[in-house]
């Protein structure tokens, strides 16, 4: 079944909600270049994957989320926990190791998860959380109190099993599971397509789940693809598939910096044509919803923001040696 | 007429199914599923009658998904529900094992306790019924091994019923073990009316004597009390140990034991190497070295792929005869 997409309910959303995903956007992207200058001055330990140039997935789904449903995602997960309603200085605390983070330092970026707004985890095993977001759609639908539950993954997923096990699931329990695919083209540094037979919105098709291709780098398109799909999961419509067309500017990790697997040309090309964040900039200038100034003063603001998180993150201490062994099991 | 306080007899799946029963009763979020668990009970009836008594939105057939259903539940459990999946046979439980030991095992911690996952994976284990080398495993120290999971391996009707019901009142992950060769043994359970529980973390003395420890899990319990009646006769008193779950381990019976008897032999199905005898035995060596009267012993299953053919599989299973053996070694100068 394919999913039409025709309507545009973003048509409704008043300057406010247009300006707050940008604001959305920019903060996402403000925080993981300080996150990469963490890196660089190598202030912060581990590994961790920037999602630079695939905002728009995050924010324009999330839009449709409240807190009563759950977001499960993935080892480039920080525009997704950002968009579900987490806090920067939890978020850069975590990703520090620090005593305040999300996680209380335990996850770093690759399990970062805030309950309270609604995120079980981010995941390192690619394809890991799909199943979780699946199970919260039949918690969803065994408790009947409306929640929704959206599984964020890359196209590496799209080879994993346990996809298709969890698609076949939320099929036939006609669960109110949403299954987000950020198809950036690259899995690591292999290109997509040689490595993924068939067409991908196929696989939702295949157990009749509706299913679409959607610009990625749009974030009015994501949500107004989305916007009918979350409705329809949360009267009991049961799930859909979305493969969301997009790209990360950046390597796939911070050691990735020449990136000889694709050119510089192609980077251009969408950093420069399909930025969604220069898209929604001008969509609200050429409607007359902002002025350049505005848009500079936003910018600022962000950038202050995010200024302060970071330092404040950097100020906390880190866990006590007592947190080592706390948690292994709950009571 | 037998009066309600008095035992009545039931079979270890009996046992389980009334266990889940009584949990699913008392608490709303207690869901099921599995594959054939709904319809048709169960391939070892531990689920039979449920679907009927708490209808198809709680007890659900799955298709043929281990992760996916193992996976399903975690999430589940991490918003709200307390599942309880079966994996038919625990040499499946492989298929699901990203989900149950890189998501459910681990959840609580990397959230910093945010998120806990209360939930049993109900499974089978042991060889025995000539079901050959992919359905006759028994890979409990495969899960011990994972912080984050517990594991419980019920001797008796009496202690499954218990322990099933701490499992799903538990707030962690359960990997819960039935011995498929004993499932439709029977042994006494209390009647309903008396409600029981067995904590985790508690062994249980099958046994008493003075002479020698057999500590044992699951059907190796029975083994082992028959391997004390035979040298009982030959004057060497055992004590035999259950600890009902290896994680967590009751460290401290254990350990009292073999101080009494300064002999320790452990007997578990797993295949020896690497396996929860190895653990145990590590454990009493560290602890009672100078106290010990002979080397700690272990007896698993043989090292091989259970085999086929019965003349070959009967071979590899640890048994009454073997430990009557070693337990003679055990007392030779
Ligand atoms: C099960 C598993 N296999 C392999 C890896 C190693 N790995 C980490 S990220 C990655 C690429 C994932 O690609 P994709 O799903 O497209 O996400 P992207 O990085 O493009 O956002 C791989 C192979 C892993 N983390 N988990
Ligand atoms: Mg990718």
């Amino acid at each position: 079944m394919a999913l039409t997409t025709e309507s545009t309910p973003s048509q409704g959303l008043d300057a406010a909600a247009r300006l707050k995903m940008l604001r959305q956007m920019l903060t996402i992207r403000a925080f993981e270049y300080r996150v990469g200058e963490f890196y660089e001055r190598a202030e912060m330990p581990g590994i961790t994957h920037l999602s630079i140039g695939q905002e728009a997935v995050a924010v324009g789904v999330c839009a449709h989320l409240n807190r009563n449903d759950y977001i499960t995602s993935t080892h480039r997960g920080h525009g997704h926990c950002y968009a579900k309603g987490a806090g920067l200085v939890p978020m850069f605390g975590e990703l520090l190791g620090k005593a305040n983070g999300y996680c209380r330092g335990k996850g770093g970026s690759m399990h970062i998860a805030d309950r309270e707004t609604g995120h079980l985890g981010a995941n390192a095993i690619i394809g890991g959380g799909i199943p979780l977001a699946t199970g919260a759609a039949l918690s969803a639908k065994v408790l009947r109190n409306r929640g929704v539950g959206v599984s964020f993954f890359g196209d590496g997923a799209l080879n994993e099993g346990i996809l298709l096990e969890s698609m076949n699931l939320a099929a036939i329990w006609n669960l109110p599971a949403i299954f987000a695919c950020e198809n950036n083209h690259y899995g690591e540094y292999t290109p997509t397509d040689q490595v993924t037979a068939g067409r991908l919105t196929l696989r939702g098709e295949a157990f009749g789940i509706p299913s679409a291709e959607v610009d990625g780098m749009d974030v009015l398109a994501v949500y107004d693809a989305t916007h009918a799909a979350v409705q329809r999961a949360r009267e009991g419509g049961g799930p859909s598939f979305f493969v969301f067309d997009t790209y990360r500017y950046l390597g796939h990790g911070m050691s990735d910096r020449t990136r000889p697997y694709r050119s510089r040309e192609e980077e251009d090309e969408w950093r420069t044509r399909r930025d969604p964040i220069e898209r929604l900039r001008n969509q609200l200038l050429e409607a007359g919803h902002t002025s350049e100034s505005e848009l500079d003063a936003m910018g600022e603001e962000v950038r202050a923001e995010v200024e302060e998180a970071a330092r404040l993150a950097q100020e906390a201490p880190f866990p006590d040696p007592e947190e080592v062994d706390r948690h292994v099991f709950a009571d | 007429m037998s009066s309600p306080t008095e035992a009545r007899q039931l079979t270890f799946s009996q046992a389980v199914n009334e266990a889940i029963r009584e949990e699913m009763d008392r608490d709303h979020r207690v869901v099921l599923f599995g594959e054939d668990v709904a319809a048709a009970g169960g391939v070892w009836k531990v689920t039979e009658g449920l679907l009927d008594r708490f209808g198809a939105e709680r007890v659900l057939d799955t298709p043929i998904s281990e992760a996916g259903i193992a996976g399903l539940g975690v999430g589940a459990a991490m918003t709200g529900l307390r599942p309880i999946v079966e994996i038919m046979f625990g040499d499946f439980l492989p298929l699901a094992s990203d989900q149950i030991v890189n998501q459910a095992a681990k959840t609580y911690y990397m959230s910093g306790g945010m998120t806990s996952v209360p939930m049993v994976f109900l499974t089978s284990m042991g060889a025995g019924r000539r079901l050959a080398a992919q359905h006759s495993q028994s890979l409990q120290a495969w899960f011990a091994h994972i912080p984050g999971l517990k594991v419980a391996l019920p001797s008796s009707p009496h202690d499954a019923k218990g322990l099933m019901k701490t499992a799903i009142r538990d707030e962690n992950p359960v990997i819960f073990l039935q011995d498929k060769v004993d499932i439709y043994q029977k042994g006494p359970v209390p009647d309903p009316s008396h409600e029981y529980t067995i904590p985790f973390g508690r062994a249980d003395v099958k046994r008493e004597g003075e002479d020698l420890t057999l500590i044992a899990t699951s059907s190796m319990v029975r083994q082992a009390l028959d391997a004390a009646s035979e040298l009982a006769a030959e004057g060497i008193e055992s004590e035999v140990i259950d600890p009902r779950t290896l994680a967590p381990l009751d460290e401290e019976t254990l350990l009292d034991s073999v101080r009494k008897t300064a002999r320790c032999l452990v007997i578990d199905e797993g295949y020896q190497r690497y396996g929860a005898g190895a653990e145990i035995a590590a454990l009493v060596g560290e602890n009672l070295f100078y106290d010990l009267e002979a080397p700690v012993r272990r007896l698993g299953a043989m090292d091989v792929p259970v085999p086929f053919s019965p003349t070959l599989e009967d071979l590899t299973i640890p048994g009454k005869e073997q430990i009557v053996e070693i337990a003679r070694q055990m007392f030779e100068d």
